[in-house]
């Protein structure tokens, strides 16, 4: 169960350890970060644990039960075959979809993580996307991301934010949240900041960055202003909360990247799936790809991949 | 010891060729020093010898001026056009020979390789861009003054950015129409002969460069040579006071570029991540071996704990060693001689009551090395305040209001840089305003580009380099039109 601060004192938080973002000194710490170099077993490390971190992911009008079976069983097992290659940490999947999933995954350790409060737009009445998070947990899902309401944040209510996130966290019950803040439409890294400080003081077990379904989705200085958001709540009231990015992160090379923004910022501690996640769908087969070039040296042929 | 260790990511010294000896590069050769002295160069961080570097005495210093003598008639005759196309040539090549400019500088110097490869040699590059495009064009740059070449220019150059301040010496003065002999540091010749060679590559008429290595006594023959019609000094401000003496009533025209001890001023209101990210670049970056070093740390009072444990956390990621890895970001100390002095004036700020921080770093058992090391609870009143340490050791104390900030950032004899740190910008205004600096950074910090303007106040010397006043000690105004 979260624990969630008072709340005045929780948009006291905001407040107080909020301050600014200078947008072009965190595009520049952002570069810096991503031009480390990370070869031979620091990069075969970084590979698995990226992998271990991985929301496999299918938020699609067309998924249906047997897209959700085959998926989870890429879930369960990235490479057929291969039992060095460890499960991914969980399948990320629409309301209607968790109980198939939940069926697909028994047995393994894979979680079952559900999109709710009308994903992507947020854009329904509170107690309705409520309900869907009530469903979803009660069909079996472990994890819930959630999103905040933009709309309400940039018409400066951000008790509207609070509460709603508040909420979704007390009727998630034992399941973990994880808030979507949408930074590609906050606009200034200024309100990244505050709406992560908001969503964590709500009692978010993890902030994500995007829902994937808007440009721009994921990006390393948005990534990075949020780990400094996590590292300074932490520092404030001793409560670790996770980081999960999410959208159009496809290259091996780019997923290393934020586990450097994870491993500089926050540290050794975070740099583990329970506390950090990349929301994937073709990084998997890129990172399969990746190990087995470090392993032998060879690139192969992309069908040994398979697509579920 | 943390859970991710990056391995090893060396970038490969294949590249470079050094050779056993140098001479010297007199009117387009490379000619071996009249009485034969020749003097070792290293890579500080392996303490190795890298090569044999000739020594120029009075004949060869004597040689090298006659060199640019004879090629400034022809040299100053040609047309803006035909020099631009020298400089542009010259531009290209450094870009091509990028990488392994790079990587020799880092070898020589002790900067890490991700900083002679993304800034210095970029900036070389951009440098003889910038001023390849003002040759053709010095009839617009003095609105209503035509513009003519000094003559032969003496250039003497330090050892913290070798082949930048060679570029931002040449650049400006073979572009205008002058002939130039410049002289290296001591310990950093490798970049500056290899220019040499590309002065060649780029077919520019022998004696427009000539390189002449040496130490001081080299750089006093030079200054004082009677047919030098300019110099061009970047240094410590002791030798520039010395320089100014011996140079006074000879007609010489003079610029220095000194020593610096720049206030970086933090307010309540800056942005508190990216100023920790600026302090940690104003002086680390380049050890700390930069003349617009930001070596003070001025917190306003109300937000100093805070920024001092961002800043002592942020410590421990930087990373110090192997210059030529690249994910070093602290590389090697220049020289023994300026680790003896970093290492004393340290001991210095601890006597006078200052506390001692430093990140824990694996020092490699060769080579010159210092640790980030931040000194807090300094004064003005401390020499650690006022005095060059010229090495990664950040000096701190607090302020309350704008007024206290500004006394405090001025109260040094030298002018050359500072910075300001806050969301408010009309205080970035009012700041750059009063603070008596050449160059004022707001929210960023070491910034550099050919077309700004950069240069001191007071003891930090006089004369610009870059922009369009950097032109001006490179030529002579006809009387106003």
């Amino acid at each position: 169960m979260a624990t969630v601060i008072g709340r005045q004192s929780s948009l006291d938080l905001a407040d107080r350890i909020g301050g600014s973002v200078d947008e072009v000194g965190a595009d520049e710490r952002a570069a810096s970060l991503a031009k480390r170099s990370i070869k031979k077993d620091s990069k075969l490390w970084a590979l698995d644990l990226a992998l271990r971190c991985c929301d496999l992911t299918t938020l699609e009008g067309m998924d249906s039960p047997g897209k959700i079976r085959q998926l989870a069983a890429k879930a369960r097992r990235p490479q057929p075959g291969d039992d060095s290659i460890p499960p991914v940490a969980a399948l990320c999947v629409y309301p209607r979809l968790v109980k198939p999933a939940v069926e697909a995954l028994a047995g393994s350790p894979v979680k079952v993580a559900s999109v709710a409060t009308a994903f992507p737009s947020g854009q329904a009445d509170l107690d309705i996307r409520l309900q869907e998070i009530e469903r979803a947990v009660g069909d079996g899902a472990h994890e819930i991301d959630i999103v905040i309401s933009r709309g309400a944040f940039l018409a400066g209510d951000d008790e509207a934010v609070f509460e709603e996130v508040r909420r979704s966290v007390e009727v998630a019950g034992d399941a973990h949240v994880k808030t979507i803040l949408e930074t590609g439409e906050l606009g200034s890294f200024d309100r990244v900041r505050r709406a992560a400080l908001i969503a964590m003081a709500a009692g978010s077990h993890f902030i994500k960055t995007s829902t994937g379904k808007v440009s721009p989705a994921a990006t390393l200085p948005a990534s990075l202003v949020m780990a400094e958001a996590i590292r300074d709540f932490h520092d404030e009231t001793g409560r670790k909360v996770g980081l999960k990015v999410a959208g159009g992160i496809r290259a091996s090379k780019e997923a290393l990247r934020y586990l450097v923004v994870v491993h500089e910022t926050l540290g050794d501690e975070w740099l583990d799936p329970q506390w950090f996640r990349i929301g994937a769908s073709s990084l998997v087969n890129d990172l399969l790809m990746q190990i087995d070039k470090q392993r032998t040296g060879l690139y192969s042929d992309p069908d040994r991949y398979t697509l579920d | 010891m943390s859970k991710w260790e990056y391995a090893p990511a060396p970038e490969s010294t294949e590249i470079v060729s050094i050779d056993d000896t140098y001479g010297l590069f007199v009117g387009g050769e490379f000619v071996e020093p009249r009485d034969g002295s020749y003097f070792k160069t290293i890579n500080p961080a392996t303490e190795e010898v890298l090569a044999a570097v000739a020594e120029a005495g009075e004949e060869d210093v004597d040689a090298a001026v006659a060199a640019a003598r004879k090629a400034f008639g022809t040299w100053s005759a040609l047309s803006g056009t035909e020099r631009a196309k020298y400089t542009f040539r010259i531009a290209r090549i450094v870009q091509e020979r990028a990488r392994e400019l790079a990587v020799l500088e880092s070898m020589n110097g002790g900067k890490p390789i991700k900083e002679s490869r993304d800034v210095d040699v970029p900036l070389v590059a951009a440098h003889f861009f910038y001023y390849a495009g003002w040759a053709d064009k010095l009839d617009y740059a003095f609105p209503g003054r035509s513009a003519s070449p000094v003559g032969v220019c003496a250039q003497i150059i330090p050892w913290n950015f070798p082949l930048l301040m060679l570029a931002w010496k040449i650049a400006p003065a073979i572009a205008c129409g002058n002939t130039v002999v410049l002289k290296p540091a001591e310990t950093t010749p490798l970049t500056a002969l290899t220019f040499a060679e590309i002065c060649n590559q780029a077919g520019l008429p022998p004696g427009v460069v000539n390189i002449v290595t040496g130490a001081g006594a080299t750089g006093a023959l030079l200054v004082n040579h009677p047919d030098v019609d300019k110099v061009a000094f970047t240094g410590s401000t002791e030798v520039g006071k010395e320089i100014q003496r011996s140079v006074a009533g000879s007609g010489k025209r003079l610029t220095l570029e000194l020593g610096g001890k720049a206030a970086n001023v933090i307010f309540d209101d800056a942005p508190l991540d990216q100023a920790v990210e600026g302090i940690v670049n104003g002086i680390f970056f380049n050890q700390g071996h930069v003349c617009c070093a930001g070596s003070r740390l001025l917190l306003q009072e109300s937000v100093a704990d805070k920024v001092i444990d961002k800043l002592k956390r942020r410590l421990g990621t930087l990373r110090l060693g192997d210059p030529l890895d690249k994910n070093t970001d602290v590389g090697a100390i220049n020289s023994r001689d300026q680790l003896d002095k970093i290492k004393r004036l340290v001991g210095v700020g601890v006597d006078e009551g200052a506390e001692l921080y430093q990140a824990a770093c694996d020092i490699p058992e060769k080579g010159f090395w210092f640790p980030p090391t931040v000194l807090t609870g300094v004064s003005q009143s401390h020499r650690v305040a006022r005095e060059e340490i010229f090495g990664p050791v950040l000096s701190v104390m607090t302020f309350r209001t704008e007024d206290e900030a500004i006394e405090k950032a001025n109260n040094t004899s030298y002018g050359l840089s500072a910075g300001v740190w806050t969301q408010k910008g009309s205080r970035i205004l009012m700041m750059a305003d009063r603070l008596r600096a050449g160059v004022v950074w707001a929210n960023t910090f070491n910034r550099f580009d050919p077309t700004s303007p950069f240069g001191g106040y007071k003891e930090s010397g006089f004369g610009r380099e870059g922009g369009r006043h950097g032109l001006e000690p490179y030529v002579r105004l006809g009387a106003p039109r």
